[in-house]
C-alpha cells in the first residue's frame, strides 16, 4: 500500500498481513469484485436435495444476477439466467417449486427445464427475423461435488473438482454428519446486515471472536456443549489454508472425521430422548453415529467466495451492494426414514437456538459486522489487520499453511485468492 | 365454544384478552423482559415461524420456537448485558390492533390481531408487520398467554437480525 491508497489498484490494497479498510467501502471495488470474482469463479447455488426430482427448481443468485437452478427430466442440473430472451422480464419469482418449464408472464415465451425456447405466441411476426434455436435462456456452466451445486459464468474455468482441490477431503468429511445417510436441506434462515460481503467471508474462519461475541450463547447451552466449544486454548484446534482461497477451521478436532470414533466419548445427556427413540429401530452403533453428529462436524470449511459448510449448516453469502449483504443459514440433517424425524427435529431446535435472525448467535455476529462497516468509514486508508498468528503459521505435512484455530490463516488465504483474481486481466 | 362472529369485542372475556395483548406489547417495547415472561403459562410456546402456512411448528424450521426453558434463557440473554445485539438493540414502538376473536370460552380466548412494529436504530427505521395469534388462558388468578404465533409478512424473505422481540 502506498501513502495515498486511493491511487492504488485494488490488488495493491491487499498485503500478506493487512488489507485496506477501503476494501469494505469503495463502490468501484465492489463493482470490480462482481465481474472479476463472482462472474469468473464457481459460485455455490444449491444443494442437490433442494432439487429432488425432475422439474424441481429453486431461484437464487450468482453474484447479483438472478438465476433459476433446475433439474430436467433426465436428472441433469441447469443454472439459467432468470431473464426472458424477449424483453428481459424475470421468468420465475417463486423461491422453489416444481414445473414443466418456465413461461414468461409478459408475452408468454415459454422455455424448457434446460432453458430451450419452446414456444413463441403468434410466431408469424418473427418469420425471417428470429430463430428459436438462438434464443434459449442464457445458461451457466453447472457442476456439483458431494451434493454441492456450483455455477459459473466462465465457460473456460477449471472443473469444479479442481477448483475445490484439497477442500474436497473436508467436504467429504462434512457430509458424514448424515450418520450414514445422505444430507438434505431442512429449512433456512435469511437475514441482511449493512456491511460488505468480505466481513462475513472472514467471520466463518474467525475463531478469535467466538468466546467474546457469543458469550451469551455459551451461557445458554449445557456445560458439555460449552466445553466442546472451548477451543481457544486447545493447541489441537487449528486452521489450514487449503488453496484457491479455501480454508478449514477445526474447532472440535475430535469431531473432524466423524468416522474416527474409538467409542470413548460419551454421548451428551441432553440427547438421551433421541437415543431412546432411535434405539427402538436402530442398533447402538447407528444411533451413536447419528447422535454424535448432532452438532455437525467440528469444523468450518470456508469455500471462496460465497459458501461455508459450518458445523451443522451451510452459510451462504450474497453481496447486494458495497455495504449490504444477505446471508442464508441453511439447516441440514440426515435424509432417511421417518424414524430419523427425532434427529432432525432436534437439529432444527439447535439451528434455531444459534442461527436464526432471533437466535442466540446471529444477532450478535450481525452487530459485530455492522460495527466493522461503520468503523471502516473512519480513515479508509488505515489497514484492517489479518496478521494474527502469522509468526506461528507453518506448512503441515500436506503443505497446507497451518496455525491455531484463533489465527487469521483462513482470512489471509481468502485475501490471497481475492488479490489474484482482482489482478487477473 | 362460541362462534367468532357472534362474540363482540366488548365481551368481557375478549376485552380481558385484548388488554393482556396490549400489556404485552408495552412490556416488549420497554424491554421489560423479566415481567414479560411472567405473562406466559409454563406450558406456553412463543413462536415466530418461517413457513407462513404451517401449524407443524416442531417439524419445521422457525425463527423462534420457545418453550419455557428457551424463553427463560432468552430473557437472560436479553438482560444479562453480554449480548452485544441486545445491549445495542433498536428502540421499538408497536401497534397491535384489528382484533378478531377466533374462539371464545370462559377459560380460553384465541385472538387474532395485526402488529405493526417500527424499530429505530442508528438513523434507520425498519418496519416489521405481522399477523399475530394469541391463545389466552383466562383464570381468576390471572390471565396468561398459552401460545403466541407471530407470522411476519416477510417471514420467507431476509429480515434484519434483531436484538429485540416481536
Amino acid at each position: 500500500m502506498t501513502e495515498n491508497i486511493f491511487a492504488d489498484a485494488p490488488a495493491d490494497l491487499v498485503l500478506a498481513d493487512r488489507v485496506a479498510g477501503r476494501l469494505y467501502t469503495d463502490p468501484e471495488i465492489f463493482e470490480q469484485e462482481m465481474t472479476r470474482i463472482f462472474e469468473r469463479t464457481w459460485v455455490w447455488v444449491a444443494h442437490e436435495s433442494e432439487l429432488p426430482g425432475p422439474g424441481t427448481f429453486k431461484s437464487t443468485y450468482v453474484g447479483r444476477q438472478p438465476v433459476i437452478v433446475s433439474r430436467d427430466r433426465k436428472g441433469a442440473l441447469h443454472t439459467l439466467l432468470n431473464r426472458c430472451r424477449h424483453r428481459g422480464a424475470s421468468l420465475c419469482e417463486k423461491p422453489r417449486g416444481k414445473a414443466n418449464g418456465f413461461t414468461c408472464p409478459y408475452h408468454a415465451w415459454s422455455y424448457g427445464l434446460d432453458g430451450t425456447l419452446r414456444g413463441i405466441p403468434y410466431p408469424d411476426g418473427y418469420e425471417g427475423v428470429a430463430d428459436k434455436k438462438d434464443l434459449s435462456l442464457r445458461k451457466l456452466r453447472t457442476e456439483s461435488y458431494g451434493g454441492m451445486v456450483f455455477a459459473t459464468f466462465d465457460e473456460g474455468i477449471e472443473p469444479l473438482a479442481d477448483f475445490l482441490g484439497d477442500a474436497k477431503l473436508w467436504l467429504d468429511r462434512f457430509m458424514k454428519q448424515g450418520g450414514g445417510y445422505p444430507i438434505k436441506v431442512l429449512g433456512k434462515h435469511q437475514f441482511r446486515f449493512r456491511g460488505n460481503w468480505k466481513i462475513q467471508l472472514e467471520n466463518t474462519t474467525d475463531g478469535y471472536h467466538f468466546p467474546i461475541v457469543h458469550r451469551s450463547w455459551m451461557a445458554s447451552v449445557d456445560a458439555e456443549t460449552a466445553d466442546m466449544m472451548s477451543f481457544m486454548t486447545d493447541p489441537a484446534a487449528i486452521t489450514h489454508a487449503l488453496g484457491n482461497g479455501h480454508s478449514v477451521m477445526q474447532m472440535v478436532p475430535e469431531h473432524s472425521d466423524l468416522d474416527a470414533d474409538d467409542g470413548s466419548e460419551p454421548l451428551q445427556a441432553r440427547f438421551d430422548h433421541v437415543v431412546a427413540e432411535l434405539s427402538k429401530t436402530l442398533d447402538d452403533a447407528a444411533v451413536r453415529k447419528l447422535v454424535r453428529a448432532m452438532h455437525g462436524t467440528g469444523f468450518n470449511l470456508n469455500l471462496f467466495p460465497n459458501v461455508s459448510m459450518s458445523a451443522a449448516f451451510f452459510r451462504v453469502l450474497r453481496p447486494i451492494s458495497v455495504d449490504e449483504t444477505l446471508i442464508e443459514h441453511i439447516a441440514i440433517g440426515p435424509d432417511g426414514p421417518p424414524e430419523l424425524d427425532v434427529v432432525n427435529r432436534e437439529r432444527l431446535r439447535i439451528h434455531e437456538h444459534f442461527q436464526g435472525p432471533f437466535g442466540f448467535g446471529t444477532p450478535d455476529d450481525a452487530e459485530g459486522w455492522d460495527r466493522v462497516q461503520r468503523g471502516a468509514q473512519a480513515a479508509p486508508d488505515m489497514p484492517i489487520l489479518v496478521n494474527r498468528g502469522l509468526g506461528r503459521e507453518k506448512d503441515d505435512e500436506h503443505g497446507w499453511p497451518t496455525a491455531h484455530v484463533t489465527d487469521e490463516t483462513g482470512m489471509r488465504a481468502a485475501y490471497r485468492m481475492w488479490k489474484q483474481m482482482m489482478s487477473d486481466d | 365454544m362460541t362462534d367468532t362472529i357472534t362474540v363482540p369485542l366488548t365481551d368481557v372475556r375478549v376485552a380481558r384478552a385484548v388488554e393482556l395483548v396490549w400489556r404485552e406489547a408495552e412490556l416488549l417495547d420497554r424491554k421489560d423482559y423479566l415481567v414479560w415472561q411472567e405473562l406466559y403459562t409454563d406450558d406456553a410456546r412463543y413462536i415466530v415461524p418461517i413457513d407462513p402456512d404451517t401449524e407443524d411448528f416442531p417439524g419445521t424450521l422457525n425463527m423462534i420456537y420457545d418453550d419455557a426453558r428457551m424463553r427463560a434463557m432468552r430473557v437472560t440473554r436479553m438482560t444479562e448485558g453480554y449480548a452485544i445485539a441486545a445491549v445495542d438493540a433498536a428502540r421499538t414502538v408497536r401497534t397491535v390492533s384489528r382484533f378478531v376473536p377466533e374462539t371464545v370460552t370462559d377459560t380460553e380466548v384465541v385472538l387474532r390481531s395485526a402488529q405493526v412494529l417500527i424499530a429505530y436504530k442508528r438513523g434507520r427505521h425498519d418496519i416489521w408487520a405481522a399477523d399475530v395469534r394469541h391463545r389466552v388462558r383466562l383464570s381468576d388468578s390471572g390471565d396468561r398467554i398459552a401460545e403466541k404465533v407471530v407470522r411476519l409478512v416477510d417471514s420467507e424473505d431476509a429480515v434484519p437480525a434483531a436484538g429485540f422481540l416481536l
